[in-house]
């Protein structure tokens, strides 16, 4: 079976990798670029451990093939901090403890991210349904949805 | 298997053509993937990602309704402030399946050709009245999109076509639609029941056309006629609505599995109708 040559931008850098054509973005991101950030928890889109942006959209990349990645632009976990420099939302969740095993965290963070772009000032009830596709097994959520909400508050006051 | 990624649909037409009928549109790919992976079904030829033909990416106003691209998310649709304004039943329907990941990608026409009899978006569509446009070899056609599921997991398509778009009519002045479901959690859940109404009343407030439709208590969406009938004519007031989810119950034919019994699905799809209903009376400019 021939492989196919995709070329892309991860995280704002160009990419090329081969792929099968069944193959999801998901494990293109884990097996073939060795970024591990992305986690697999179901592989069916409904726990949302995988989620990544393409052109600034959420997705599940398990749900998407590596095929479809041509010419587009995705956004992963590994994106988020810069250099040593932590996203305020990743230090918020280490000062709420917003995470236990951490599986679900890359995927939580990554969401959380693309809600507080649209809409820097979410409800506690709109923070709870836009994360709804992310399943934390630990946590109970609640520490999750302070942790969002104190870093959206810290971002609008920094801005 | 192979995948393609054509940028017209007379090209994706010829990929159809030339296979051995065992291909796969990809749309939003959230039901296709959970497929192929799973270990049922043998493996597809190929796979047709539908979403590089530009033209069923767009959401176009089109004598006077919209023409909703085969490629576009419910996300894209819940942003769309004049389509949510004409029909927001359908939105609403569209924007409670799956997660804000799931609807990132998922589409309309994949949720009507996945032909799940639990589908939300559908009841939603088959009240307001919409049509699917079918793209094949011998060209386009258009049917009611109530004609296209025809059992669970099975459409109506033939092997060498695909669903271009769906077409929503013109709301009509007075006209009003909401779609609502029964689901044990308030998100990421599959209905138990779904029911979409759209009505238009008149000035006075007296219903003067109505389309009633339910979803998972039968295998496939159900239009409901004498649900239209109880409301057309009256004032949408209570007494038509119990004649409304009389209707419906009497109308459901569900079966008993691990989300509901037959029981609770058949009184629940009156309970849903008669909600539904007063929240499209109240969008088309009716007393509550």
């Amino acid at each position: 079976m021939s492989k196919i040559h995709v070329t892309t931008t991860i995280n704002g850098d160009p990419v090329d990798f081969l792929c099968d054509p069944g193959e999801t973005l998901l494990d293109v991101l884990r097996d073939r670029l060795g970024m591990t950030g992305s986690k697999e928890g179901c592989g069916t889109g409904d726990c949302g451990a995988c989620s990544v942006t393409v052109e600034g959209r959420l997705v599940c990349s398990c749900l998407m093939l590596g095929a479809e990645a041509e010419g587009r632009e995705i956004a992963t976990i590994e994106g988020m901090a810069d250099g040593e420099t932590l996203h305020p939302l990743q230090r918020k969740f280490i000062e709420h403890a917003a995470l236990q095993c951490g599986i679900c965290t890359p995927g939580i963070l990554v969401a959380a991210k693309s809600l507080l772009e649209r809409n820097p000032d979410p409800t506690e009830e709109e923070t709870r349904y836009w994360l709804a596709g992310n399943l934390c097994r630990c946590t109970g959520y609640d520490k999750i949805i302070r942790a969002v909400m104190d870093a959206a508050k810290d971002m609008r006051e920094a801005s | 298997m192979q995948y393609h990624a054509p940028t017209s649909v007379d090209d994706a037409l010829r990929l159809l053509a030339a296979g051995n009928g065992n291909c796969q549109i990809l749309a939003g790919g959230t039901d296709l993937l959970v497929r192929l992976r799973s270990e049922m079904g043998d493996e597809p030829e190929s796979i047709l990602d539908i979403k590089r033909i530009e033209e069923l990416r767009t959401i176009t106003p089109e004598a006077g309704g919209w023409r909703i691209g085969a490629a576009v998310s419910g996300a894209e649709m819940g942003e769309h402030p004049a389509l949510v304004a004409d029909w927001p039943g359908v939105v609403e329907a569209m924007n409670l399946i799956g997660s804000t990941q799931i609807q990132g990608r998922a589409t309309l026409a994949g949720n009507l050709c996945n032909a799940s009899p639990a589908a939300d978006s559908v009841p939603a569509m088959v009240a307001a009245g919409a049509m699917a446009r079918i793209a094949g070899p011998d060209g386009a056609r258009d049917i009611p999109v109530s004609e296209v599921p025809t059992g669970p997991g099975r459409t109506s398509l033939g092997k060498a076509e695909f669903i271009t778009s769906i077409y929503l009519p013109p709301r009509p002045e007075g006209g009003g639609d909401a779609y609502l479901r029964f689901t044990p959690r308030s998100e990421m859940d599959i209905a138990v029941v779904g029911c979409g109404v759209a009505l238009t009343l008149d000035g006075a407030g007296i219903c003067i056309s109505a389309r009633v439709s339910l979803g998972a208590v039968g295998p496939v969406v159900m239009l409901v006629e004498a649900g239209a009938g109880a409301l057309v004519g009256t004032e949408v007031d209570d007494a038509a609505l119990d004649a409304l989810a009389a209707a419906c119950s009497d109308a459901a034919s569900p079966i008993d599995d691990k989300r509901g019994t037959v029981a609770f699905r058949t009184h629940v799809a009156g309970v849903l109708a008669r909600r539904a209903a007063s929240i499209a009376k109240t969008r088309a400019g009716g007393a509550s």
